[in-house]
Protein backbone atom coordinates (compact mmCIF):
# COMPACT_ATOMS: atom_id res chain seq x y z
CA UNK A 1 0.00 0.00 0.00
CA UNK A 2 1.49 3.08 -1.05
CA UNK A 3 0.82 6.51 0.75
CA UNK A 4 -1.28 8.57 -0.65
CA UNK A 5 -0.40 12.42 1.12
CA UNK A 6 2.29 12.48 3.77
CA UNK A 7 2.44 15.34 6.29
CA UNK A 8 5.70 16.40 6.81
CA UNK A 9 6.37 18.74 9.82
CA UNK A 10 3.00 20.55 9.64
CA UNK A 11 2.43 23.56 11.68
CA UNK A 12 -0.47 25.36 11.85
CA UNK A 13 -1.47 28.85 13.34
CA UNK A 14 -5.13 30.59 13.23
CA UNK A 15 -5.41 34.18 12.50
CA UNK A 16 -5.25 34.73 16.17
CA UNK A 17 -2.00 33.59 16.28
CA UNK A 18 -2.88 30.52 18.67
CA UNK A 19 -0.88 27.20 17.37
CA UNK A 20 -3.21 24.80 16.54
CA UNK A 21 -1.15 22.15 15.16
CA UNK A 22 2.33 21.35 16.02
CA UNK A 23 4.62 19.34 13.95
CA UNK A 24 2.01 16.76 12.64
CA UNK A 25 3.70 13.87 10.44
CA UNK A 26 1.35 11.27 9.12
CA UNK A 27 1.48 9.41 6.37
CA UNK A 28 -1.80 8.67 4.53
CA UNK A 29 -2.22 5.55 2.85
CA UNK A 30 -4.35 4.95 -0.49
CA UNK A 31 -7.22 3.48 -0.81
CA UNK A 32 -7.70 2.88 3.49
CA UNK A 33 -9.84 4.33 6.02
CA UNK A 34 -7.31 6.55 8.54
CA UNK A 35 -9.35 7.51 11.38
CA UNK A 36 -8.34 10.71 13.47
CA UNK A 37 -9.48 10.37 17.10
CA UNK A 38 -9.26 12.61 20.11
CA UNK A 39 -11.17 15.06 22.56
CA UNK A 40 -12.73 18.11 21.38
CA UNK A 41 -10.35 20.97 20.75
CA UNK A 42 -7.61 18.62 20.19
CA UNK A 43 -7.19 19.68 16.20
CA UNK A 44 -8.34 17.07 14.49
CA UNK A 45 -10.34 18.64 12.81
CA UNK A 46 -7.72 21.80 12.25
CA UNK A 47 -5.70 19.44 10.59
CA UNK A 48 -8.52 17.46 7.97
CA UNK A 49 -9.13 21.12 6.89
CA UNK A 50 -5.69 22.01 5.96
CA UNK A 51 -5.93 18.86 3.85
CA UNK A 52 -7.84 20.37 1.14
CA UNK A 53 -6.83 24.14 2.47
CA UNK A 54 -10.46 25.19 3.61
CA UNK A 55 -8.41 27.27 6.31
CA UNK A 56 -7.54 29.67 3.10
CA UNK A 57 -11.14 30.93 3.34
CA UNK A 58 -10.63 33.12 6.23
CA UNK A 59 -7.43 35.22 5.97
CA UNK A 60 -4.45 35.24 8.57
CA UNK A 61 -4.49 31.46 9.09
CA UNK A 62 -1.05 30.18 8.30
CA UNK A 63 0.35 27.20 7.46
CA UNK A 64 4.08 26.14 7.66
CA UNK A 65 5.80 22.42 6.68
CA UNK A 66 4.32 20.01 4.16
CA UNK A 67 1.47 17.93 2.33
CA UNK A 68 1.99 16.12 0.30
CA UNK A 69 -0.26 14.66 -2.49
CA UNK A 70 0.28 12.57 -5.19
CA UNK A 71 4.51 14.04 -5.04
CA UNK A 72 3.52 17.36 -4.86
CA UNK A 73 3.64 20.09 -2.16
CA UNK A 74 -0.26 21.43 -1.66
CA UNK A 75 0.62 24.00 0.71
CA UNK A 76 3.10 25.44 -2.21
CA UNK A 77 1.82 29.39 -3.09
CA UNK A 78 0.28 29.37 -6.27
CA UNK A 79 -1.47 25.88 -6.27
CA UNK A 80 -4.85 26.18 -8.16
CA UNK A 81 -7.20 25.25 -4.86
CA UNK A 82 -10.06 24.97 -6.98
CA UNK A 83 -8.30 21.96 -8.94
CA UNK A 84 -7.30 20.52 -4.94
CA UNK A 85 -10.60 20.67 -3.97
CA UNK A 86 -11.70 18.97 -6.99
CA UNK A 87 -9.34 16.22 -6.18
CA UNK A 88 -9.78 15.82 -2.18
CA UNK A 89 -13.46 16.37 -1.62
CA UNK A 90 -15.22 16.79 1.58
CA UNK A 91 -18.17 15.65 4.23
CA UNK A 92 -19.09 17.89 6.58
CA UNK A 93 -20.42 17.25 10.23
CA UNK A 94 -23.61 18.16 9.89
CA UNK A 95 -25.31 17.90 6.58
CA UNK A 96 -25.00 20.92 4.12
CA UNK A 97 -27.74 20.21 1.31
CA UNK A 98 -27.59 22.94 -1.03
CA UNK A 99 -31.57 24.97 -1.27
CA UNK A 100 -32.36 23.18 -4.26
CA UNK A 101 -33.50 19.82 -5.85
CA UNK A 102 -31.95 16.31 -5.24
CA UNK A 103 -31.19 15.87 -8.28
CA UNK A 104 -29.24 19.69 -8.84
CA UNK A 105 -27.43 18.89 -5.44
CA UNK A 106 -25.37 16.29 -7.34
CA UNK A 107 -25.81 18.51 -10.58
CA UNK A 108 -23.74 20.70 -9.37
CA UNK A 109 -20.84 19.06 -8.93
CA UNK A 110 -21.07 17.83 -12.33
CA UNK A 111 -21.51 20.90 -13.95
CA UNK A 112 -18.20 21.97 -12.55
CA UNK A 113 -16.47 19.61 -14.63
CA UNK A 114 -18.23 20.91 -17.68
CA UNK A 115 -20.85 18.09 -18.00
CA UNK A 116 -24.12 19.87 -19.15
CA UNK A 117 -25.35 16.78 -21.42
CA UNK A 118 -29.26 15.72 -19.64
CA UNK A 119 -29.04 12.25 -20.46
CA UNK A 120 -25.28 11.55 -18.90
CA UNK A 121 -26.25 14.32 -16.07
CA UNK A 122 -28.98 12.11 -14.97
CA UNK A 123 -27.23 8.95 -15.11
CA UNK A 124 -23.89 10.40 -13.16
CA UNK A 125 -26.14 11.78 -10.91
CA UNK A 126 -28.06 7.87 -10.75
CA UNK A 127 -24.67 6.13 -10.16
CA UNK A 128 -23.66 8.76 -7.15
CA UNK A 129 -26.98 8.05 -5.26
CA UNK A 130 -26.57 4.76 -5.94
CA UNK A 131 -23.43 4.26 -4.50
CA UNK A 132 -24.17 6.16 -1.92
CA UNK A 133 -27.16 3.94 -0.60
CA UNK A 134 -29.68 6.78 -1.11
CA UNK A 135 -31.29 5.78 -4.24
CA UNK A 136 -33.74 4.30 -3.54
CA UNK A 137 -35.30 6.58 -1.37
CA UNK A 138 -34.73 9.40 -3.40
CA UNK A 139 -35.64 7.78 -7.02
CA UNK A 140 -39.05 9.05 -6.56
CA UNK A 141 -38.49 12.75 -6.02
CA UNK A 142 -35.47 13.46 -7.67
CA UNK A 143 -36.76 17.15 -8.56
CA UNK A 144 -38.20 17.61 -4.51
CA UNK A 145 -35.85 20.22 -2.47
CA UNK A 146 -33.07 18.30 -0.75
CA UNK A 147 -34.16 20.44 2.14
CA UNK A 148 -37.16 18.15 2.58
CA UNK A 149 -35.04 14.44 3.43
CA UNK A 150 -33.94 13.72 6.88
CA UNK A 151 -31.18 14.23 8.59
CA UNK A 152 -29.53 10.95 7.51
CA UNK A 153 -30.47 10.61 3.96
CA UNK A 154 -29.43 14.62 3.47
CA UNK A 155 -26.22 13.64 5.02
CA UNK A 156 -25.68 10.31 2.77
CA UNK A 157 -26.81 12.88 0.05
CA UNK A 158 -23.50 14.95 0.49
CA UNK A 159 -21.74 11.89 0.35
CA UNK A 160 -22.99 11.30 -3.00
CA UNK A 161 -22.26 14.89 -4.05
CA UNK A 162 -19.03 14.74 -3.08
CA UNK A 163 -18.57 10.84 -4.35
CA UNK A 164 -20.17 12.20 -7.70
CA UNK A 165 -16.88 14.24 -8.80
CA UNK A 166 -15.03 11.65 -8.65
CA UNK A 167 -12.37 12.99 -6.10
CA UNK A 168 -9.31 10.73 -5.17
CA UNK A 169 -9.60 11.64 -1.18
CA UNK A 170 -12.60 12.18 0.60
CA UNK A 171 -12.60 14.08 4.04
CA UNK A 172 -14.78 13.26 6.55
CA UNK A 173 -15.35 15.71 9.69
CA UNK A 174 -17.58 13.57 12.02
CA UNK A 175 -20.01 12.99 9.28
CA UNK A 176 -22.44 11.00 11.69
CA UNK A 177 -22.19 12.80 14.74
CA UNK A 178 -26.03 14.43 13.80
CA UNK A 179 -27.26 11.09 13.39
CA UNK A 180 -29.13 8.47 14.52
CA UNK A 181 -27.52 4.98 15.39
CA UNK A 182 -29.41 3.46 12.29
CA UNK A 183 -28.19 6.12 9.72
CA UNK A 184 -25.23 5.80 11.22
CA UNK A 185 -24.73 2.23 10.35
CA UNK A 186 -25.67 2.82 6.75
CA UNK A 187 -22.84 5.49 6.66
CA UNK A 188 -20.52 3.40 8.01
CA UNK A 189 -21.42 0.29 5.58
CA UNK A 190 -20.91 2.85 3.10
CA UNK A 191 -17.23 3.85 4.19
CA UNK A 192 -16.41 0.19 4.13
CA UNK A 193 -17.69 0.34 -0.33
CA UNK A 194 -15.89 3.68 -0.55
CA UNK A 195 -12.28 2.71 0.39
CA UNK A 196 -12.46 0.39 -2.90
CA UNK A 197 -12.19 3.37 -4.93
CA UNK A 198 -11.09 6.11 -2.82
CA UNK A 199 -8.75 6.83 0.19
CA UNK A 200 -10.67 8.02 3.12
CA UNK A 201 -9.74 10.32 6.27
CA UNK A 202 -12.51 10.63 8.75
CA UNK A 203 -12.52 12.47 12.12
CA UNK A 204 -14.73 10.85 14.66
CA UNK A 205 -15.60 11.22 18.82
CA UNK A 206 -16.99 7.62 18.41
CA UNK A 207 -13.88 5.23 19.40
CA UNK A 208 -16.11 2.47 18.44
CA UNK A 209 -16.39 4.21 15.16
CA UNK A 210 -12.75 4.36 14.10
CA UNK A 211 -11.93 0.89 15.16
CA UNK A 212 -15.13 -0.35 13.08
CA UNK A 213 -14.21 1.15 10.14
CA UNK A 214 -10.67 2.32 10.14
CA UNK A 215 -7.57 0.34 8.85
CA UNK A 216 -5.37 3.42 10.56
CA UNK A 217 -5.36 5.87 13.44
CA UNK A 218 -4.05 8.62 14.92
CA UNK A 219 -4.60 9.91 18.04
CA UNK A 220 -4.35 13.78 18.78
CA UNK A 221 -4.11 15.90 21.69
CA UNK A 222 -3.65 19.74 22.26
CA UNK A 223 -2.56 19.91 18.71
CA UNK A 224 -0.29 17.33 18.64
CA UNK A 225 -0.13 13.47 17.25
CA UNK A 226 0.48 11.33 19.93
CA UNK A 227 0.37 8.38 18.57
CA UNK A 228 -0.19 6.91 14.79
CA UNK A 229 -0.68 3.32 14.24
CA UNK A 230 -2.49 0.79 12.29
CA UNK A 231 -6.37 0.70 14.51
CA UNK A 232 -5.78 -2.54 16.08
CA UNK A 233 -3.00 -1.43 17.53
CA UNK A 234 -3.97 1.72 19.05
CA UNK A 235 -7.10 -0.14 20.54
CA UNK A 236 -5.39 -2.88 21.57
CA UNK A 237 -1.48 -2.21 22.02
CA UNK A 238 -0.90 1.45 22.46
CA UNK A 239 2.30 2.05 23.08
CA UNK A 240 1.73 6.01 24.76
CA UNK A 241 0.59 5.36 27.89
CA UNK A 242 -1.71 9.07 26.66
CA UNK A 243 -3.33 7.07 23.89
CA UNK A 244 -4.37 4.01 25.92
CA UNK A 245 -5.85 6.25 29.33
CA UNK A 246 -7.76 7.82 25.86
CA UNK A 247 -9.09 4.59 24.10
CA UNK A 248 -10.08 2.68 27.16
CA UNK A 249 -12.04 5.57 28.40
CA UNK A 250 -10.03 6.83 31.58
CA UNK A 251 -10.41 10.44 29.99
CA UNK A 252 -12.30 12.74 27.57
CA UNK B 1 -43.04 33.91 49.66
CA UNK B 2 -46.57 33.94 48.81
CA UNK B 3 -46.26 37.65 48.52
CA UNK B 4 -43.26 37.65 46.71
CA UNK B 5 -45.23 35.54 44.09
CA UNK B 6 -48.41 38.01 44.25
CA UNK B 7 -46.16 41.27 43.45
CA UNK B 8 -44.83 39.34 40.31
CA UNK B 9 -48.03 37.89 39.17
CA UNK B 10 -49.14 41.71 39.60
CA UNK B 11 -45.96 43.14 37.55
CA UNK B 12 -46.76 40.76 34.99
CA UNK B 13 -50.56 41.52 34.50
CA UNK B 14 -49.39 45.63 34.47
CA UNK B 15 -47.19 44.90 31.92
CA UNK B 16 -48.99 42.51 29.45
CA UNK B 17 -51.69 45.38 30.19
CA UNK B 18 -49.36 48.51 28.92
CA UNK B 19 -47.68 46.53 25.81
CA UNK B 20 -51.26 45.44 24.64
CA UNK B 21 -52.94 48.59 25.22
CA UNK B 22 -49.73 49.97 23.35
CA UNK B 23 -49.79 47.45 20.60
CA UNK B 24 -53.44 48.41 20.05
CA UNK B 25 -52.57 52.36 20.22
CA UNK B 26 -50.52 51.98 17.47
CA UNK B 27 -52.91 49.59 15.29
CA UNK B 28 -56.19 51.75 15.68
CA UNK B 29 -54.52 54.44 13.90
CA UNK B 30 -53.67 52.62 11.19
CA UNK B 31 -57.03 51.04 10.81
CA UNK B 32 -58.59 54.83 11.45
CA UNK B 33 -56.32 56.02 8.44
CA UNK B 34 -57.52 52.91 6.08
CA UNK B 35 -61.31 54.05 6.96
CA UNK B 36 -60.68 57.13 6.23
CA UNK B 37 -59.08 56.76 3.05
CA UNK B 38 -61.41 54.17 2.05
CA UNK B 39 -64.69 55.93 2.65
CA UNK B 40 -63.49 59.16 1.18
CA UNK B 41 -61.28 57.36 -1.55
CA UNK B 42 -63.69 54.90 -2.92
CA UNK B 43 -66.69 57.47 -4.53
CA UNK B 44 -63.84 58.93 -7.04
CA UNK B 45 -62.94 55.35 -8.29
CA UNK B 46 -64.78 54.67 -11.54
CA UNK B 47 -63.83 54.21 -15.07
CA UNK B 48 -63.00 57.55 -15.86
CA UNK B 49 -60.50 57.85 -13.00
CA UNK B 50 -58.06 55.17 -14.84
CA UNK B 51 -58.90 56.42 -18.21
CA UNK B 52 -59.04 59.94 -18.68
CA UNK B 53 -57.22 62.93 -18.23
CA UNK B 54 -57.42 65.11 -15.30
CA UNK B 55 -60.53 67.91 -16.64
CA UNK B 56 -59.76 71.36 -15.84
CA UNK B 57 -60.80 72.76 -12.85
CA UNK B 58 -64.59 73.62 -12.56
CA UNK B 59 -65.41 71.13 -15.26
CA UNK B 60 -66.94 67.49 -14.37
CA UNK B 61 -65.54 63.96 -14.88
CA UNK B 62 -61.79 63.51 -16.15
CA UNK B 63 -59.37 60.88 -14.12
CA UNK B 64 -56.06 60.48 -13.27
CA UNK B 65 -54.57 58.31 -16.06
CA UNK B 66 -51.66 60.07 -16.57
CA UNK B 67 -50.74 60.15 -13.22
CA UNK B 68 -51.42 56.02 -12.69
CA UNK B 69 -48.98 55.94 -15.95
CA UNK B 70 -46.65 58.14 -14.30
CA UNK B 71 -46.45 56.40 -11.29
CA UNK B 72 -45.41 53.15 -12.81
CA UNK B 73 -43.03 54.50 -14.83
CA UNK B 74 -40.81 56.21 -12.70
CA UNK B 75 -41.44 53.21 -10.07
CA UNK B 76 -40.39 50.55 -12.67
CA UNK B 77 -37.21 52.54 -13.69
CA UNK B 78 -36.23 53.26 -10.51
CA UNK B 79 -36.73 49.55 -9.30
CA UNK B 80 -34.30 49.12 -12.60
CA UNK B 81 -31.53 50.92 -11.56
CA UNK B 82 -31.82 50.87 -7.80
CA UNK B 83 -32.26 47.01 -7.58
CA UNK B 84 -29.43 45.53 -9.60
CA UNK B 85 -27.06 47.88 -7.84
CA UNK B 86 -28.26 46.72 -4.15
CA UNK B 87 -28.42 43.24 -4.28
CA UNK B 88 -24.61 43.85 -6.17
CA UNK B 89 -23.84 46.16 -3.05
CA UNK B 90 -25.08 43.80 -0.54
CA UNK B 91 -23.46 41.02 -2.64
CA UNK B 92 -19.87 42.44 -1.77
CA UNK B 93 -20.83 43.49 1.21
CA UNK B 94 -22.24 39.77 2.32
CA UNK B 95 -19.73 37.44 0.16
CA UNK B 96 -16.33 39.17 -0.13
CA UNK B 97 -15.82 42.41 2.11
CA UNK B 98 -17.64 40.67 4.89
CA UNK B 99 -14.54 42.34 7.69
CA UNK B 100 -12.70 44.76 5.45
CA UNK B 101 -12.81 48.91 6.08
CA UNK B 102 -14.54 49.56 2.84
CA UNK B 103 -17.20 47.32 3.81
CA UNK B 104 -17.91 49.03 7.35
CA UNK B 105 -18.14 52.34 5.42
CA UNK B 106 -20.51 51.14 2.89
CA UNK B 107 -22.68 50.20 5.52
CA UNK B 108 -22.16 53.14 8.07
CA UNK B 109 -22.94 55.23 4.65
CA UNK B 110 -25.96 53.24 3.64
CA UNK B 111 -27.54 53.58 7.41
CA UNK B 112 -26.96 57.26 7.05
CA UNK B 113 -28.66 57.07 3.63
CA UNK B 114 -31.86 55.22 4.93
CA UNK B 115 -32.71 58.03 7.33
CA UNK B 116 -31.89 60.66 5.19
CA UNK B 117 -35.06 62.89 4.68
CA UNK B 118 -36.10 61.86 1.34
CA UNK B 119 -36.64 66.08 0.51
CA UNK B 120 -33.08 66.02 0.59
CA UNK B 121 -32.43 63.56 -1.82
CA UNK B 122 -35.06 65.59 -4.24
CA UNK B 123 -33.57 68.67 -3.77
CA UNK B 124 -29.88 66.75 -4.45
CA UNK B 125 -30.94 65.51 -7.60
CA UNK B 126 -32.46 68.53 -8.74
CA UNK B 127 -28.93 70.09 -8.29
CA UNK B 128 -27.37 67.26 -10.50
CA UNK B 129 -29.91 66.13 -12.91
CA UNK B 130 -32.79 69.12 -13.28
CA UNK B 131 -31.13 72.10 -12.95
CA UNK B 132 -28.01 71.34 -15.63
CA UNK B 133 -30.34 69.91 -17.95
CA UNK B 134 -33.27 72.25 -17.67
CA UNK B 135 -36.04 71.33 -16.15
CA UNK B 136 -38.24 68.16 -14.28
CA UNK B 137 -38.11 64.69 -15.97
CA UNK B 138 -39.34 61.69 -15.44
CA UNK B 139 -35.77 60.25 -15.54
CA UNK B 140 -35.24 62.26 -12.33
CA UNK B 141 -37.50 61.47 -10.16
CA UNK B 142 -36.64 57.52 -11.15
CA UNK B 143 -32.97 59.03 -9.96
CA UNK B 144 -34.55 59.99 -6.77
CA UNK B 145 -36.55 56.89 -6.22
CA UNK B 146 -33.56 54.81 -7.12
CA UNK B 147 -31.30 56.41 -4.67
CA UNK B 148 -33.80 56.29 -1.65
CA UNK B 149 -34.34 52.19 -3.01
CA UNK B 150 -30.64 51.39 -2.48
CA UNK B 151 -29.70 51.47 0.75
CA UNK B 152 -32.35 49.46 2.02
CA UNK B 153 -31.94 47.01 -0.79
CA UNK B 154 -28.49 46.55 0.28
CA UNK B 155 -29.06 46.30 3.55
CA UNK B 156 -31.44 43.64 2.95
CA UNK B 157 -29.93 41.72 0.44
CA UNK B 158 -26.40 41.83 2.54
CA UNK B 159 -29.09 40.27 5.96
CA UNK B 160 -30.36 37.71 3.42
CA UNK B 161 -27.39 36.79 2.32
CA UNK B 162 -25.83 36.11 5.42
CA UNK B 163 -28.54 34.06 6.62
CA UNK B 164 -27.21 31.61 4.10
CA UNK B 165 -25.44 29.14 6.35
CA UNK B 166 -21.40 29.18 5.64
CA UNK B 167 -21.62 25.64 5.96
CA UNK B 168 -23.10 26.03 2.51
CA UNK B 169 -20.37 28.31 1.25
CA UNK B 170 -17.69 25.76 2.38
CA UNK B 171 -19.04 22.48 1.22
CA UNK B 172 -19.79 24.01 -2.53
CA UNK B 173 -16.05 25.45 -2.17
CA UNK B 174 -14.93 21.76 -1.07
CA UNK B 175 -16.45 20.64 -4.45
CA UNK B 176 -13.94 22.57 -6.18
CA UNK B 177 -16.80 25.78 -7.23
CA UNK B 178 -15.01 29.00 -7.99
CA UNK B 179 -16.18 31.77 -5.49
CA UNK B 180 -18.91 33.36 -7.70
CA UNK B 181 -20.38 30.42 -8.73
CA UNK B 182 -20.62 29.37 -4.86
CA UNK B 183 -22.97 32.90 -4.69
CA UNK B 184 -24.38 32.63 -7.79
CA UNK B 185 -26.00 29.20 -7.88
CA UNK B 186 -25.77 28.41 -4.10
CA UNK B 187 -25.75 31.46 -2.08
CA UNK B 188 -28.80 33.00 -4.29
CA UNK B 189 -30.71 30.59 -4.53
CA UNK B 190 -30.74 30.50 -1.07
CA UNK B 191 -31.68 33.86 -0.27
CA UNK B 192 -33.84 34.36 -3.34
CA UNK B 193 -37.39 34.59 -1.39
CA UNK B 194 -35.63 36.85 1.43
CA UNK B 195 -34.00 39.28 -1.26
CA UNK B 196 -37.53 39.25 -3.17
CA UNK B 197 -39.58 40.11 -0.14
CA UNK B 198 -36.89 43.50 0.49
CA UNK B 199 -37.18 44.42 -2.67
CA UNK B 200 -40.85 44.52 -2.83
CA UNK B 201 -40.98 46.40 0.34
CA UNK B 202 -38.64 48.97 -1.05
CA UNK B 203 -40.83 49.04 -3.72
CA UNK B 204 -43.76 49.29 -2.25
CA UNK B 205 -42.18 52.31 -0.21
CA UNK B 206 -40.73 54.64 -2.76
CA UNK B 207 -44.31 54.17 -4.57
CA UNK B 208 -45.39 56.61 -2.16
CA UNK B 209 -43.17 58.85 -2.25
CA UNK B 210 -43.71 62.33 -2.95
CA UNK B 211 -41.30 65.17 -1.59
CA UNK B 212 -38.70 63.85 -4.22
CA UNK B 213 -40.65 63.85 -6.65
CA UNK B 214 -42.00 67.40 -5.99
CA UNK B 215 -38.41 68.51 -7.36
CA UNK B 216 -37.51 65.57 -10.19
CA UNK B 217 -40.26 64.50 -11.99
CA UNK B 218 -42.93 67.38 -10.76
CA UNK B 219 -46.34 67.28 -12.76
CA UNK B 220 -48.11 67.25 -16.19
CA UNK B 221 -51.68 67.52 -16.72
CA UNK B 222 -51.36 65.33 -20.32
CA UNK B 223 -50.09 61.85 -21.41
CA UNK B 224 -46.19 61.94 -21.56
CA UNK B 225 -44.23 59.12 -22.82
CA UNK B 226 -40.83 60.78 -22.78
CA UNK B 227 -38.83 60.53 -19.77
CA UNK B 228 -36.86 63.76 -20.28
CA UNK B 229 -40.26 65.62 -19.86
CA UNK B 230 -42.27 66.17 -16.36
CA UNK B 231 -44.34 63.53 -15.20
CA UNK B 232 -47.59 63.35 -13.05
CA UNK B 233 -47.32 61.12 -10.12
CA UNK B 234 -50.17 60.09 -7.98
CA UNK B 235 -48.49 61.23 -5.20
CA UNK B 236 -47.77 64.51 -6.53
CA UNK B 237 -51.34 64.85 -7.68
CA UNK B 238 -52.40 64.08 -4.19
CA UNK B 239 -50.37 66.61 -2.73
CA UNK B 240 -51.61 69.56 -5.60
CA UNK B 241 -55.07 68.64 -5.36
CA UNK B 242 -55.93 68.23 -1.79
CA UNK B 243 -54.08 71.99 -1.58
CA UNK B 244 -56.42 72.54 -4.45
CA UNK B 245 -59.88 75.24 -4.01
CA UNK B 246 -62.12 72.63 -5.77
CA UNK B 247 -64.02 70.08 -3.78
CA UNK B 248 -63.83 67.55 -6.98
CA UNK B 249 -59.81 68.02 -6.48
CA UNK B 250 -60.16 66.93 -3.41
CA UNK B 251 -62.49 63.64 -4.02
CA UNK B 252 -59.84 62.72 -6.85
CA UNK B 253 -56.85 63.28 -4.07
CA UNK B 254 -59.29 60.84 -2.11
CA UNK B 255 -59.05 58.25 -4.80
CA UNK B 256 -55.80 58.79 -5.75
CA UNK B 257 -54.74 58.12 -2.02
CA UNK B 258 -57.05 55.08 -2.02
CA UNK B 259 -55.60 53.96 -5.25
CA UNK B 260 -52.09 54.14 -3.95
CA UNK B 261 -52.93 52.61 -0.52
CA UNK B 262 -54.36 49.83 -2.14
CA UNK B 263 -51.20 49.27 -4.22
CA UNK B 264 -48.58 49.23 -1.35
CA UNK B 265 -50.87 47.41 1.07
CA UNK B 266 -51.06 44.79 -1.86
CA UNK B 267 -47.14 44.56 -2.55
CA UNK B 268 -46.71 44.23 1.60
CA UNK B 269 -48.94 41.45 2.13
CA UNK B 270 -47.66 40.02 -1.03
CA UNK B 271 -44.14 40.62 0.34
CA UNK B 272 -45.31 38.71 3.39
CA UNK B 273 -47.04 35.20 1.17
CA UNK B 274 -43.59 34.84 -0.42
CA UNK B 275 -41.42 34.99 2.82
CA UNK B 276 -43.86 32.75 5.12
CA UNK B 277 -43.55 30.37 1.99
CA UNK B 278 -40.32 30.24 3.16
CA UNK B 279 -40.32 29.71 7.03
CA UNK B 280 -43.21 26.72 5.94
CA UNK B 281 -40.37 25.08 3.63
Amino acid sequence: MSDKIIIKDLNFYYSNAKQALKNINIPIKEKVVTALIGPSGCGKTTFLRCLNRMHDLYSGNRYEGEIILDGRNILEKGLDLIKLRSKVGMVFQKPTPFPMSIHDNIAFGLKLLGIRNRGELAGRVEKALRDSAIFEETKDRLHESALSLSGGQQQRLCIARAVAVEPEVILMDEPCSALDPVATAKIEDLMTDLKQNYTVVIVTHNMQQAARVSEYAGFFMMGELVEFDITEKIFTAPSNKLTEDYVTGRFG
Amino acid sequence: MNLHYLTRKAANIMALTASALSAAFGIAFLFWILKDVLVMGLPAINASFFTELPAPPGTEGGGLANAILGTFMITVIATAIGVPAGILAGTYLSEYGRKSRVADTVRFISDILVSAPSIVIGVFVYAILVRPFGGFSAIAGAVALAIIMLPVVTRTAEEMLKLVPNATREAALALGAPHWKVTVHVVYRGAIRGITTGVLLAVARVSGETAPLLFTSFNNAFWNFKLTEPTATLTVTIFNYAMGPYEDWHARAWGAALLITSVVLLVNVFARVILGGRSAQ
